[in-house]
């Protein structure tokens, strides 16, 4: 996982609620058995006509927002597909955070595995970022080291994230390697639960 | 002792019982009891699992099926037509068997959708915490567990550690009240909650859905509900367990036996929310007065009685919702103020792991004997297990299914999403009526035009060859 520190970069407002894990990878955009390598197909039927070329239309195909680094949407933003391909074609593409209202509760689980910052901010201050992000201006600063937004108007906006996942994302650190080093809690668990819960645990 | 302040919700209780290791600002360590791996999410886990040389911490705790790639025509194999979905089904099927998980392959009579199976066969439970790499795993809560669905790295995780790292939801429960009229299922009360409380209505909160109507309501019912927490936002949806819960799943195979059930049984009276228990919220909607239910647009909290009109989006204040709504609108080719009753449809599903159920077929059937489809509507029908089709065929249920005109399909999650499962699409800008749960842009095919509804309202609407009340039908039948 790279490390998310303080990341300078474009953002790209994607003003729509409920945008889904289907809209951000659609099935037919070529699925593998593999963890990376999936922005070619990252919002392939919004970024691209039928006939393959881009969609002049769709922000992500505009000069003024060509190697985006963030995402500012309306609400639920990867609610749907528990799908992870959506994650990694994010962060493929090279988006390094998402600013959104709310977002899909799996999604969200998702990103912190995967380095990518998922922003919660009251929908004033996304539509005020989406405002301020324009075709201009349009670079923001996330710092997770202090926690806030900076937009190209000079606003500050402060955010929240869970004290472990903002330990994990700053160093990099792998989860699973991080949850190892509790094996002995994990093993007194399960022994004292099947002595409460014998049904759960078969041999 | 003040029992107010002991007093807990079913949640609560589900999850003080699992944590393993408090990690600091809210996050905790907690135990997983079941996990079920698919051949998409799980060959990923599975194949990341294996480059690292980890191993599978609790494989008896584990189990893994084929319902995604794995197509549902009759006389299917181990190929699909989906583009790279055959490297799904060699990795997963390849890499599953050395790790000694439980494994409901394509010739097993257990196999068919996760969340439609974890019930039948008893694996999901009453207080378990149950994952999947699915975001319909929240289907089995409605046993009284806390399941939800997560990512293959997560997934990864739990194999290695039986464990995940999770921050505690807040509670909502949904009272769900009144008896609902000839025609009206689970399907079209869970829609109408999202419609009345939005798609996110539910995000941050675990939802248990209580009340009369739920009391009274079938396994099946309750699995529907529970199925659809995830388009309400929610973390996770549940019911808690009763005397329904448990003759549904006794005798089951994974089920406890003697002593063991009984001892289970015990410990399963005891987790239904308190009395007093606080919910940090709480929520209403009266299913007497409903009417069958129908999306119009691209979100499933887009949804309309089948006696309403389409809403003007220029009556939404949210500049944001306006605009996505506005978008829907396009997508679907529907103008405001329009009704949806007579829209032609040119497709009809009945499926998914939202409605695929006995119950369901049988409700559909009920609608259909004696019938014929429309000529021009594609009527497929995917049980959602093989033990499913098994109980159907028995009943003769296929029969009235294939009378009628329908398709019928082995079990598998099929074409409730294009591009990524069975290999199918229905034909490009077309208009289907699904019994499935995302009415999203394209996920049933290119610019697909998806309509949401019960299993009967389906089967109504390919009879008539367009969308219509199926009340009609109920009170002719």
């Amino acid at each position: 996982m790279i490390p998310f520190v303080e990341v300078e970069g474009v953002a790209a407002p994607i003003l729509q609620s409920n945008i889904d894990t289907d809209q951000i990878t659609p099935g037919h955009t070529g699925m593998k058995v593999q963890k990376s390598g999936f922005g070619a197909g990252l919002f392939f039927n919004w970024r691209y006509l039928a006939d393959g070329s881009p969609n002049p239309d769709f922000i992500l195909n505009q000069a003024a927002y060509q190697g985006a680094s963030f995402i500012v949407s309306g609400a639920n933003f990867g609610c749907g597909s528990s799908r992870e391909f959506a994650v990694w074609a994010l962060r493929d593409f090279g988006i390094r955070a998402v600013l959104a209202p709310s977002f899909g509760a799996i999604f969200t689980a998702n990103c912190y595995t995967n380095g990518l910052l998922p922003i919660t901010l009251p929908e004033p201050d996304i539509a005020a970022i989406g405002a301020s992000v324009t075709a201009a201006s349009a670079r923001l600063t996330v710092s997770l080291q202090d926690c806030r937004v900076s937009a190209p108007d000079g606003r500050v906006y402060p955010f929240k994230v869970p004290a472990l996942q903002r330990e994990r994302l700053l160093e990099g650190l792998d989860p699973i390697d991080h949850t190892r080093k509790r094996e002995n809690l994990i093993t007194a668990f399960q022994e004292k639960d099947a002595a409460l819960r014998p049904w759960i645990y078969w041999h | 002792m003040n029992p107010t302040v002991n007093s807990r919700t079913l949640f609560d209780k589900i999850w003080d019982n699992h944590l393993v290791a408090d990690m600091g600002d809210g996050a905790f360590l907690m135990h997983i009891d079941r996990h079920f791996l698919n051949e998409v999410s799980g060959a990923v886990s599975l194949k990341e699992l294996d480059r690292r040389e980890r191993r599978v911490r609790n494989p008896e705790l584990t189990f893994g099926t084929l319902d995604h790639v794995l197509e549902t025509v009759p006389g299917r194999g181990m190929t699909t037509r989906m583009p790279g979905g055959n490297d799904f089904l060699s990795e997963f099927v390849k890499r599953i068997v050395p790790h000694n998980i439980r494994f409901f392959d394509i010739n097993d009579p257990r196999q068919g959708i996760v969340h439609v199976i974890a019930p039948e066969l008893g694996i999901a439970l009453p207080g378990v915490t149950f994952i999947s790499g699915d975001s319909h795993t929240c289907t089995v809560g409605a046993v009284g567990a806390f399941a939800f669905g997560v990512g293959s790295s997560d997934s990864e995780h739990a194999l290695v550690t039986q464990t995940l790292v999770q921050t505690k939801p807040k509670t909502m429960r949904a009272n769900l009240n009144g008896a609902v009229s000839k025609g009206i299922y689970a399907k079209d009360i869970i829609l109408a909650l999202i419609g009345k409380y939005g798609a996110a209505g539910g995000t941050g909160y675990a939802v248990e859905f209580a009340g009369e109507t739920v009391r009274s309501m079938s396994m099946a019912g309750r699995l529907t509900l529970c199925n659809m927490a995830v388009e309400f936002g929610g973390r996770t949806g549940m019911v808690a367990p009763d005397d329904i819960t448990f003759s549904f799943l006794e005798g089951r195979e994974f089920s406890p036996k003697g002593q063991s059930w009984r001892d289970a049984l015990a410990f399963w009276r005891m987790l239904p929310s308190d009395a007093g228990a606080k919910f940090d919220t709480e929520i209403e909607l009266d299913c007497a007065s409903l009417s069958p239910q129908v999306t119009w647009g691209t979100s499933p909290e887009h949804v309309i009685g089948i006696t309403d009109m389409v809403p003007d989006p220029a009556l939404t204040q949210n500049a944001v919702a306006r605009a996505s709504q506005e978008r829907a609108l396009a997508y679907g080719g529907i103008k405001p103020g329009q009704p949806l009753e007579g829209l032609e449809v040119s497709g009809a599903f009945i499926g998914s792991c939202t409605n695929s159920r006995i119950d369901d077929l049988r409700a559909a059937a009920d609608v259909l004997r004696g019938h014929k489809v429309s000529a021009s509507v594609l009527s497929i029908c995917v049980p959602g297990s093989t033990a499913v089709k098994r109980q159907a065929e028995a009943e003769g249920l296929d029969r009235v299914f294939l009378d009628a005109g329908f398709q019928w399909r082995e079990s598998g999650c099929s074409l409730c999403m294009s591009g990524a499962t069975g290999g199918e699409s229905f034909a490009a800008n077309s208009r289907v009526i699904a019994s499935t749960n995302r009415n999203f842009e394209d996920r049933q095919g290119p610019h697909v035009r998806s309509h949401l509804a019960s299993p009967a309202t389906v089967a109504a609407s390919a009879i008539a060859g367009h969308i219509v009340d199926v009340r009609t039908f109920v009170r002719s039948t």
